[in-house]
């Protein structure tokens, strides 16, 4: 059980730093342009594309570094050119935008590279296993994720709160007009940190593309999740961001490694073996709806308290 | 091009002589070429092509060329209907399916209701992977002709060979959660407390069908149980992604799976080191000794770069053509009545047929094992380049897979 338990956590905050490194981006984009970004997720296709390609002309370590760069500068492009001139039209215009470019963005990735998972490899540098707890192995890979991930985040919070250019782009956040007024170009603060912020989720892309499967659908599987991420966590809250991301990430695999159903809760008095119309609902699996857990949080959180956990604003 | 392809079609019988022009007789593939089943749809479809080249090269179908039509349903079955109803407006009156029982439900659904309305604009389906005993049974339909042999029959032959391994201690279930997925679940339960009451069932999973993308949480688990021995019949990218989380944990049992020869498969049992501790049944391997079998996927080698995953698509193909020449016609009501009962040699040797009573294909089918090949004399194949193949185990007659139906099937008049 110990070792269950060991295991399902490094996979939990594991997988919960993953949606941390997309979800921190998606977060700090929202607060400054007060709209949702609905490509956000197929940045994070377009990185493990990236990823893919470069590695296969110049190896792992070159496109780890390369792929994000790529992926933010397509991401400042649509800022500049995009969103920027949809502005003055109002959010609905806005999120149309991003709505329509997720759907570009996956038929034009299917059309490079076809519909089916491509062959995205762990660099042979980081293909063994890192250590063994209780006789399972921990691959390297997935500590060299967790690594990363980790070392975005603080370098991420350091920035933002701890140098100018964070303390500029917090306040262009809350008063724009004011920031510009002193003199900063406001227009190329939203659009580097829209960039980075799409970099951040190309970098995910690139690191969780050979562990899992890089193919033309990863953007679709793991938007929703993202939404649930931010909202539950708080619209514009990095560390809300945090919490959620780690917190669904353990949510998540926990509830995979749990046995027991709702009739088992009652014990002795196991309501399905009495005959019942609802035995297949008294049986379904903690296992069985892990997939739909996150959103029985949204649902919750989105009742019991509007604004997420850190959140400061209605969502 | 379809266009060029046509004039070329139309043309070429002209050139040669022939007394008048012949259409193409075109099959729609029905299959997932996009999202998690990509990967063995499109194997599928290579392998339908590779077949109706073979047919082609030999005058066709009664002299009409075989064209396959792709189309992408996405495992899902709402778009599989989709393209069934696309395939009846293209004039096409054969289709093939394979990949997800919920998806072959519908379709045979689909068809049964569209035949009985539309006289003359029938549409025949032809399954030659969705397993679920369903669709030959309570749901068994006149218009669908199933080649694989159904999820029951293979878990009475599998559980019948782990009957005899007495290293077998701790069983876990894993399967997609869907109708597939719970017939083999169900079965399993009840055929190893018959025959082996003495193994312990420790887990009983089903996930998401196609979702999963990251199966460590799920290997914890089956680490964390004790068990020795995995059974399960996920097909697909779910028994890839399955077998790598697998390795990439160490994780050292034994496997009876379905389909742990598809795409990726090889690979990670390789990695993980698994030397025969995986066990596969199907209607025939690729180093079955036969011959014939083994030329054939000699040469389906050599062109498709894949290995052959599916002999009984070409026993399907090769048995619509039979069916076409007994009725001398491709009116799909002709076909179907002569495809009845029909008896047919199989690519890996012996002889199959079509029960008339419920749709079902009989055949010899194999359990083999996955590992190193001691005789490459005699097991000349590997698989993904891995240096590793299939090891025949155990072979099981036509006569030992025949299970009674419960289908009371609705003919035309």
């Amino acid at each position: 059980m110990l070792e269950l338990i060991v295991i399902s956590t490094l996979n939990g905050v594991l997988f919960g730093m993953l949606l941390f490194l997309l979800s921190s981006g998606l977060t700090v984009i929202f607060s400054m342009m007060g709209v949702l970004n609905f490509a956000h997720a197929s940045f994070y296709m377009l990185g493990a594309f990236f990823g893919y390609q470069l590695t296969r002309w110049i190896g792992f370590w070159p496109a780890l570094v390369l792929a994000p760069l790529l992926v933010g500068v397509v991401g400042m492009a649509v800022e500049r050119y995009g969103l920027r001139n949809t502005h003055r039209h109002g959010h609905v215009a806005e999120l149309l935008l991003t709505f329509g470019l997720a759907f570009a963005i996956e038929e034009i990735v299917s059309m490079i590279w076809g519909k089916s998972p491509v062959d995205y490899r762990i660099p042979a540098a980081l293909d063994f296993p890192a250590f063994t707890v209780f006789s399972t192995n921990y691959p390297a890979y997935k500590i060299f994720m967790l690594a990363i991930s980790v070392s975005i985040f603080v370098a991420l919070l350091i920035v933002l709160k701890k140098t100018r250019v964070g303390l500029i782009v917090q306040a262009a956040l809350t008063y724009p007009t004011m920031v510009g007024h002193l003199g900063h170009n406001v227009g190329r603060v939203f659009m580097v940190v829209f960039g980075v912020g799409s970099a951040l989720a190309g970098l995910a892309g690139v690191i969780a593309g050979p562990s899992l499967v890089t193919q033309s659908d990863m953007a679709s599987l793991l938007g929703p999740i993202l939404f649930v991420v931010i909202v539950f966590g708080g619209l514009g809250s990095l560390p809300g961001a945090f919490i959620a991301s780690l917190l669904i990430g353990l949510i998540q695999t926990f509830a995979v490694a749990l046995n027991g159903s709702l009739a088992s809760a009652f014990g002795p008095l196991d309501p399905s073996l009495g005959p019942s119309v609802l035995t297949d609902i008294w049986n379904v699996t903690i296992a069985q709806i892990a997939p739909i857990l996150p959103y029985v949080l949204l649902v919750l959180i989105l009742i019991v308290r509007p604004m997420g956990l850190l959140g400061t604003r209605e969502t | 091009m379809r266009k060029m392809i046509m004039t070329a079609a139309m043309a070429v019988p002209f050139l040669v002589g022939a007394a008048h022009a012949q259409d193409s007789l075109k099959i729609g593939y029905i299959d997932p070429l996009s999202g998690g089943g990509a990967s063995i749809g499109e194997g599928g479809l290579k392998t339908y092509q590779f077949l109706a080249d073979e047919l082609n090269a030999k005058g066709g179908i009664l002299g009409h060329k075989v064209e396959i039509v792709p189309m992408d349903n996405k495992t899902n079955p709402q778009e599989s209907l989709v393209q069934a109803q696309k395939a009846i407006d293209a004039g096409i009156h054969y289709i093939t399916q394979g990949n997800g029982s919920s998806v072959a439900a519908a379709l045979e659904d689909f068809v049964t209701k569209n035949n009985s309305r539309n006289p003359g604009k029938e549409l025949l389906y032809f399954n030659y992977a969705a397993v679920d005993p369903a669709l030959t049974n309570e749901k068994c339909s006149f218009w669908h002709f199933r080649w694989d042999a159904n999820s029951d029959i293979k878990m009475e032959a599998l559980t019948n060979y782990m009957k005899g391994e007495k290293s077998i201690k701790k069983v876990y279930l894993i399967n997609q959660d869907y109708s597939f997925g719970q017939a083999v679940r169900t079965e399993a339960r009840k055929m190893l407390a018959a025959k082996r009451p003495d193994i312990q069932i420790v887990g009983d999973e089903v996930h998401p069908l196609l979702k999963v993308t990251d199966f460590s949480p799920y290997i914890a688990k089956i680490k964390a149980s004790g068990a020795d021995t995995v059974v399960t019949g996920n097909w697909g990218q779910d028994i890839a992604l399955l077998l790598k989380a697998a390795a990439d944990a160490g994780l050292k049992v034994s496997w009876y799976t379905y389909y742990a020869g598809g795409a990726g498969g090889p690979t990670a049992i390789k990695q993980a080191g698994l030397d025969h501790q995986v066990y596969q049944i199907t209607e025939g391997i690729p180093n079955s000794g036969n011959k014939t079998a083994m030329g054939f996927e000699k040469e389906f080698r050599a062109k498709e770069n894949m290995s052959l995953w599916y002999p009984r698509a070409v026993n399907e193909m090769r048995m619509f053509k039979a069916a076409a020449e007994k009725a001398n016609s491709l009116d799909p009501v002709k076909v179907a009545a002569a495809l009845e009962g029909m008896k047919f040699e199989v690519l890996d040797g012996g002889e199959g047929f079509m029960r008339k009573e419920d749709h079902q294909f009989f055949q010899p089918i194999y359990i083999s094992s996955f590992g190193s090949l001691k005789d490459k004399a005699k097991d000349p194949f590997d698989e993904e380049n891995t240096g590793w193949g299939w090891h025949l185990v155990s072979k099981i007659d036509t006569a030992q897979t025949i299970l009674p139906t419960t289908c009371k099937m609705k003919r035309p008049d």
